[in-house]
């Protein structure tokens, strides 16, 4: 079967370009703006690698801990049956609408030292999660897992659960079966949520401020000192450390599509 | 040797049918969509839980649920192939074949060996590193024969082989088949609604309707004396159901018929199409007049082959099978009223 030859629509091709160029325009500010002069001395100063470095282990974190709990949540949304299951899945993944500063005032409230988990917390073992790292990566895992959850789930769903039974009359055990049918069928969905999961924590912004606090060296990530750089009169350095981040975010991106372009 | 007595209860469907299948012994599993088939087979694998009966294979009990017995389903030496392959797509089919020899113990390089002649015994050797997604249906259906062969089960189910092939491949495969069960030492069921699959591959048939077993044979005993609707369709015959009195047989929908031959009680009559007569006009002569003729309307007219057929909607209704020319001598495509005349020695009697 042969396409019919594709035809260019002019009104598509000119709102597409307008579109595409509204995107564009902001990264080519971002690059003309740059303090090219001087950018090294701003990007190696210690606020920008202390930001840096607080951000990638804190996104990574939330990653990992997306990973280890939500993939487990995931699989109970998708495969469960038990009541309730529509509410869980509203509750688990109401983040991902919710303005992240509510997420933050919510986070205070029960993880906060005055909150109804933190205070008991605090008085069992000493942790206190509001202004410091561990806070930070609470904050992001809030904003960000529901991102991983939703993208497993789908991908869960989505796959023809009789190759499971395939593989069992064939004689493969319960975890044999996960390992080698369920978990390969299943990567492209979780390769994508852990990616979507990164990037979201690496931009988090607004429940990090309000439950973390701003430290630098302790909870400011790259976003913080963005916003912090900004508002006092710093913009080359907001403007250097905005590069950095879109640099990050657009390696990833790039190296993701090769990768399902690939399959 | 396999003793199976399965008793299900799911939503749609309540599932009670028991057989025995020797070891080289392939049953042919027919039935209408829907009647229990797939089920039947599902249960046997271990996937779906029995609620009572008894799966016995080899003399080792696999399951029994008044005895609290079952054996996961990875335990079991039984092999399926399923109507849709469901190959797992992220492997060869060498991966595929050798999966259930891997999982089972045999060590990575035996396994792809051997996974590797049996696809070569399949004429398969040229897609062997493919994945199933850039294969053709036919070569599907051989990995998927492979991979269900390749563990050398006690018990093979197929699982409509044949059903997703082209009807060109089709004699080709159902031949190899042939070849791969005559072959095997496993006990063998082969489901189908395909006669011809059961005929040409079964060594007996049990034929299940609505979950329940409605007949069992050889094929040739099956399809000589069909006891339900659905195989008397496959067969192409008309079936009869009445109560005998003597040589007369009181139809159960009205109507009677005369018989060359006594029976007593409920009675199944077979006629062959070919043996109806059909007509416009009352038939006169020594075998018209009174005996098994009535009269009826036209209501389909099929071409099957070099023979027409005509259903008349009479007491009883029948269908009829006379040549073309009779389409345009009868004015068949006018549909109206037709005689139907029929000669007691054509009507083949049996109990019900």
């Amino acid at each position: 079967m042969s396409r019919e030859k594709w035809r260019l629509n002019p009104l598509v091709a000119v709102l597409a370009a307008l579109a595409a160029l509204f995107f564009i325009f902001p990264l080519i500010g971002l690059v003309t703006g740059a303090p090219w002069g001087h950018i090294t001395s701003v990007i190696t100063s210690q606020t920008a690698l202390q930001a840096l470095e607080l951000s990638i282990i804190a996104s990574l974190s939330s990653t990992a801990i997306a990973l280890a709990f939500g993939f487990p949540l995931a699989w109970l949304l998708a495969r469960g049956h038990f009541p309730g299951r529509g509410l869980l899945r509203g509750l688990t993944t109401l983040p991902m609408v919710l303005p992240p500063v509510v997420g933050g005032i919510a986070l205070l409230l029960a993880y906060g030292r005055r909150g109804f988990i933190g205070r008991p917390l605090e008085s069992a073992t000493g942790i206190t999660l509001p202004f410091s790292l561990a806070g930070v990566v609470v904050a992001e895992s809030f904003v960000a897992m529901p991102f991983f959850v939703i993208t497993v789930e789908s991908g869960l769903r989505s796959m023809n659960r009789r190759l499971e039974d395939a593989a069992r009359s064939l004689g493969a055990s319960r975890r044999t079966v996960f390992l080698r049918v369920t978990l390969p069928l299943i990567w492209p969905s979780l390769a994508a949520g852990l990616v979507l999961t990164w990037a979201r924590a690496l931009g988090e912004f607004g429940a990090t401020i309000t439950f973390a606090g701003n430290l630098p060296g302790v909870t400011q990530t790259m976003p913080l000192a963005i916003y912090i750089s900004q508002s006092s009169n710093m913009t080359d350095e907001a403007i250097a450390l905005s590069l950095i981040l879109v640099l990050v975010s657009l390696v990833v991106m790039v190296f993701r599509r090769d990768r399902s372009g690939a399959q | 040797m396999l003793h199976a007595d399965i008793q299900l209860q799911l939503s749609r469907l309540s599932l009670d049918v028991a057989f025995s299948v020797g070891a080289g012994e392939v049953l042919a599993l027919l039935g209408p969509n829907a009647s229990g088939k797939s089920t039947t087979l599902r249960a046997l694998v271990g996937l779906l839980p029995l609620d009572g009966g008894r799966v016995v294979l080899d003399g080792t009990v696999l399951e029994d649920p008044a005895e609290r017995v079952k054996v996961a389903p990875e335990k079991r030496p039984i092999a399926l192939m399923f109507q849709d392959y469901l190959l797992f797509p992220h492997m060869s089919a060498v991966e595929n074949v050798a999966f259930g020899l891997r999982c089972r113990g045999t060590d990575k390089k035996t396994a792809r060996e051997k996974a590797s002649q049996v696809l070569a015994r399949l004429d398969l050797e040229a897609v062997a590193d493919a994945r199933p997604g850039s294969m053709s249906g036919g070569q599907q259906q051989r990995v998927a024969m492979a991979r269900a062969l390749v563990t050398d089960p006690k018990l093979l189910l197929l699982d409509e082989p044949l059903a997703a092939l082209d009807v060109s491949i089709k004699t080709n495969v159902r031949r190899l088949l042939r070849e791969v069960l005559r072959q095997s030492r496993a006990a063998n069921i082969l489901v189908t609604h395909d006669l011809l699959d059961a005929v040409a591959l079964g060594d007996r048939m049990i034929v299940i309707e609505a979950g329940a077993v409605v007949q069992t044979g050889t094929p040739a005993e099956v399809t000589a004396r069909p006891r339900s609707s659905y195989v008397a369709d496959l067969t192409g015959v008309n079936l009869l159901r009445g109560t005998g009195h003597g040589t007369v047989l009181e139809l159960d929908g009205g109507g009677r018929l005369t018989c060359a031959s006594p029976a007593a009680g409920p009675t199944f009559a077979v006629v062959a199409p070919a043996a109806v007569s059909v007509s416009r006009e009352r038939p006169e002569g020594p075998e018209g007049g009174e005996v098994n003729t009535w009269r009826g309307r036209v209501s389909a007219v099929d071409l099957m082959g070099d023979r027409v057929r005509v259903r008349v909607d009479g007491t009883p209704a029948i269908t009829a099978e006379v040549p073309p020319a009779a389409v345009d001598r009868l004015q068949l495509d006018e549909g109206g009223d037709l005689w139907v005349c029929l000669s007691p020695a054509a009507i083949t009697t049996y109990p019900q």
